[in-house]
């Protein structure tokens, strides 16, 4: 038994500790919000929070997570959480949304970060993968967000 | 709730899809006590089984039972088209990943350790892998599809030049993000529920049926929506979900199967890749005078869809222009991989790109702007308006929608930057290109262009919605409630779209060929138009007269007669029901006047065409061959749009895709037949830093199509061919390389290692030249 806080619940569970966190997630918790993409932490439909720190849950063994806090979709509720997903929303970024979940995850991460000025556009700097190709809509929701919330040093480098 | 029928509005799904609670199959675990089910794949590309062994998978714990061929009730042979492919292998494998047995587990590592110690042993055959080798072995699946018209020996011999060469367009993985996943649920009384990740449930209800040896109406198809389609679920969901129904037919448990990345691509097809000869003649002034192109498909092992495939490549060598004298012959190649199927295009990409680089070759070797060939081709006025096959092109939008593009991309302009630029530059330089779209919209084999729909209105006024279309992300569910929130005159949120399911909408068409909004959105409107033809009398009656029933129209959530007074839909909808009016009605919608006789390659396959044009301009590193995509413009044509907004990404997502075709995927097998790039981190699709730094798109405006439905267009696969402006575009940079007149060589797709070897080719023939001059 070991015991883990998601979406600020502490949970116990009983499951070996080199199981994928994603499949804790799913299976052991019912959280369905992280998918399942490519099992090898490329895609990036996995993404959650790990004490605030984006992880590709389908490679992270649960134990990581042992006594640490995890954030996943379905807790996202913060300020920032609720205005991307609203933008998400306003901007109809999803087509099919299966990636979706994890684009907004590792979009709150980028956004969250403490100033970290980079030459780089927002766009090249999330690298989950989506195949009905809205990359124009996920970067202009997160430049929008990114101006709303007066994130200093996440300037578009475009 | 705002919005509606052409007007920006919500997407049905948005709230849950961002909320990690839209429901896709593969999160569906089933009610408690699933099974999960494995196929074993066949580790040989061609061969005969000799002996199987079924002993020690059996002994591991958890396994329930493993099922052969011999354990299927019913039919073991199912195919999308042709009736001739087993869902498992018959003492013979045909390519690598064929399933052989399935495996049915508590557990799907149980059924992973289950299948690793089935014991197979074969004799081995050759197998065929790539089309040289099939055109070699003389293996086909189709004997030649042949279309042609015009002179074509006059043509050529008064040409002023003649071209000819090989062009080739690779394969490319669908990679939606959602695997291939079933879940068959056992019902009362013999009865099945299917729930499916599946562009085509009928097709899903029909095969489960003859597999399991029951009737059609003991199963039902259920699609809740997809992650991700893209013609990759059209046929290829069909024997996962009938390997799921095997299994919970022979345990009486439900069953499911959801395939691992890695699994998903080495045993489902692909786009197929096509090779082409061709030879073209140009007269002096650059135009068109005859083509001959003989096409050769990639079918893999079985025919699937391949068929209609290399029908619409054929029917989209002519692209955008006119050609007075034309030859094109199409066959499909028999090989030993899996079986090559539906993509978004469905062919017509890899039959446009022919001609594309016809007219890129050509521009190469005249020494003239290709954007300025191809705009001299264009199909024009009578008798340059007829397509090879013998359609009329009506109402052919490229004559209005070329200059604007023009105009607002600002493109003579850029073009004169793009020169100066390049020749300030040695290592790095910039190239332009353009990329018109002419579709053909309609299913190519006539009689699927048919759809049905079912509408209920509730005493409250409020309305459900069946219709025979899946949700894969193309905004369809959006739409159709768009639509029958309009025709009834009721708010958006007095309309719930019900699940796909086949026994609300009984023997649909798959959703594809971009014809998903088209033909359910006259079905839906059509139910909806019924019932109101029934409250019409009631409503006349609640408004004080009887006699102008006919005079009633519905909109705001009332019926009216005139402006004065409205009385609320739900009134009238209780009112009828109090009389004994049925408030449901179904819906049917079967295209018009349209079909194709292939035994003479003449016809009218298409109800209408969908037109688009693209500008792309790149940035290319001399030095490595590393290129950006600096900045795209599209101008697209879909009518009337049903959900701007909607088709806008549909542009957007479909170009990235096509770039992505063209640009960065490479699907590579083995000689043996192994899929030697089955996952991301040898098959590389487009991310975020590969889409172009700026994408501006437009739809066509005042583009009213009076054929469909609210005088809209298909949109779900036309875009995906605007990419090829990027091939151009990636041409005109790497032609400054060398010297005028040399014929740019870029295989695709154009990763950043081929357009190095075509830069370093350019450099070559420079040399080359050179010296031929001064020798």
């Amino acid at each position: 038994m070991a015991s883990i806080t998601v979406n600020e619940q502490l949970a116990t569970i009983d499951v070996a500790g080199e199981k994928p966190l994603l499949w804790a997630l799913r299976e052991d918790l019912g959280l369905k919000g992280a998918k399942y993409g490519c099992g090898v932490g490329l895609c990036g439909a996995c993404t959650v929070l790990v004490d605030g720190q984006a992880v590709r849950a389908c490679v992270t063994p649960v134990s990581q997570a042992y006594d640490k806090t995890v954030t996943t979709i379905e807790g996202l509720d913060d300020e920032l959480g609720r205005r991307l997903k609203n933008k998400w929303k306003a901007l109809k970024v999803a087509q099919c949304g299966y990636c979706q979940t994890g684009q907004i995850m590792s979009a709150y991460h980028l956004l969250n970060q403490p100033e970290q000025a980079s030459p780089e556009p927002i766009a090249q700097r999330l690298n989950n993968i989506c195949r009905c190709g809205t990359y124009v809509r996920i970067h202009q929701a997160v430049s929008e967000v990114s101006a709303e919330m007066g994130a200093r040093g996440l300037t578009d480098g475009q | 709730m705002a919005g509606g029928l052409h007007k920006p509005g919500p997407h049905e799904s948005a709230h849950l899809h961002v909320t990690g609670s839209a429901k896709y199959v593969a999160d569906d675990p089933g009610p408690q006590g699933t099974l999960f089910v494995l196929p074993v794949p066949s580790p040989i590309a061609r061969g005969r089984i000799i002996s199987m062994d079924l002993r020690s998978a059996l002994a591991v714990d958890g396994v329930h039972c493993v099922l052969t061929v011999d354990d299927i009730p019913g039919d073991n042979i199912w195919g999308p088209i042709l009736h001739n492919e087993p869902l498992l292998a018959d003492g013979v494998v045909h390519y690598m990943g064929q399933a052989i047995a399935i495996v049915v587990a508590e557990t799907e590592h149980s059924a992973r350790c289950g299948a690793q110690r089935v014991e197979l042993e074969f004799e081995e055959q050759t197998p065929i892998i790539g089309i040289e080798s099939a055109i070699a072995a003389n293996a086909f699946h189709t004997d030649p599809h042949i279309i042609e018209r015009g002179d074509l020996e006059a043509a050529f011999e008064s040409a002023s030049m003649v071209i000819d060469g090989v062009v080739e367009t690779p394969a490319q993985d669908h990679f939606y993000l959602e695997t291939q996943a079933a879940l068959a649920i056992p019902e009362e009384n013999g009865g099945y529920t299917i729930r499916s990740s599946t562009q085509h449930p009928t097709e899903i209800q029909k095969v489960v049926a003859a597999a399991l040896g029951i009737g059609a109406h003991h199963v039902v198809c259920e699609v809740p929506r997809l992650g991700g389609g893209f013609g990759g679920k059209e046929s290829q969901a069909s024997p996962y979900a009938a390997y799921a129904a095997l299994a919970a037919a022979r345990t009486g448990r439900p069953c499911r199967s959801w395939l691992h990345r890695g699994q998903d691509m080495a045993w489902t097809g692909k786009r197929h890749p096509f090779r082409t000869d061709y030879e073209a003649a140009f007269d002096e002034n650059g135009m068109i005078l005859g083509v001959i192109a003989r096409l050769y498909s990639d079918g893999g092992w079985s025919l699937d869809l391949s068929g209609p495939v290399l029908d619409r490549a054929l029917f989209h060598v002519d692209s955008s222009y006119f050609i007075p004298a034309i030859r094109v012959e199409g066959r499909v190649c028999s090989t030993n991989i899996p079986s090559n199927t539906a993509f978004r295009g469905f062919g017509g990409p890899q039959g446009m790109f022919v001609m594309e680089e016809i007219l890129n070759r050509a521009a190469d070797a005249m020494g003239v702007d290709s954007t300025e060939l191809r705009r001299r081709n264009f199909y024009g006025e009578a008798p340059r308006d007829t397509a090879p096959y013998g359609q009329v092109i009506e109402a052919n939008r490229l004559p209005q929608l070329v200059p604007q593009l023009m105009e607002e991309s600002n493109y003579a302009a850029r073009k004169r930057a793009i020169e100066q630029f390049n020749q300030t530059q040695q290592h790095v330089k910039r190239g332009i290109g353009f990329q018109p779209v002419k579709f053909g919209i309609s299913f190519t084999a006539s009689l699927l262009n048919q759809a049905g729909a079912l509408v209920h209105v509730y005493t409250d006024g409020t309305v459900q919605i069946n219709h025979g279309g899946t949700e894969m992300g193309q905004g369809l569910h959006t739409k159709m409630i768009a639509v029958a929130a309009d025709t009834l005159g009721v708010k958006l949120d007095a309309v719930r779209l019900m699940t796909t399911a086949t026994d609300k909408v009984p023997n649909t068409s798959a959703t594809a060929a971009s014809s998903g909004s088209d033909l359910n959105g006259a079905a839906v409107q059509g139910a909806c138009l019924t019932i109101l033809e029934r409250l019409r009398p009631i409503a006349a009656q609640l408004l004080g007269d009887e006699a102008a029933s006919t005079s009633v129209t519905f909109r705001d959530g009332c019926a009216w007669l005139g402006h004065e007074s409205g009385v609320p839909f739900a009134k009238v909808a209780t009112a009828a029901w109090a009389q004994q009016i049925s408030l449901s009605s179904t819906g049917y919608y079967a295209t018009p006047g349209i079909g194709y006789d292939p035994s003479i390659g003449r016809g009218r396959p298409f109800f209408y065409y969908a037109f688009g044009g693209a500008i792309s301009e790149v940035e290319v590193n001399g030095l490595t061959g590393e290129y950006r995509v600096r900045r795209v413009d599209i101008l697209h044509d879909v009518g009337n749009p049903l959900a701007p907004s909607i088709d806008v990404g549909q542009v957007e997502g479909g170009f990235v895709q096509g770039m992505g075709w063209l640009t960065c995927e490479a699907v590579l097998y083995s000689p043996q037949g192994r899929l030697l790039t089955h996952g991301p981190s040898t098959y590389k699709i487009p991310a975020a830093g590969d889409t172009p730094l700026e994408l501006n798109v437009s739809l066509l405006r005042d583009a009213d199509n009076p054929l469909v439905i609210g005088g809209s267009k298909a949109v779900g696969e036309p875009p995906f061919m605007l990419a090829i402006s990027v091939i151009s575009a990636l041409r005109d940079a790497i032609r400054t390389f060398g010297k005028p007149g040399s014929i740019v060589e870029l295989g695709m797709p154009a990763t950043p290692e081929a357009v190095l070897r075509a830069i370093e080719h350019q450099r070559i023939e420079s040399t080359a030249g050179m010296d031929k001059r001064h020798g």
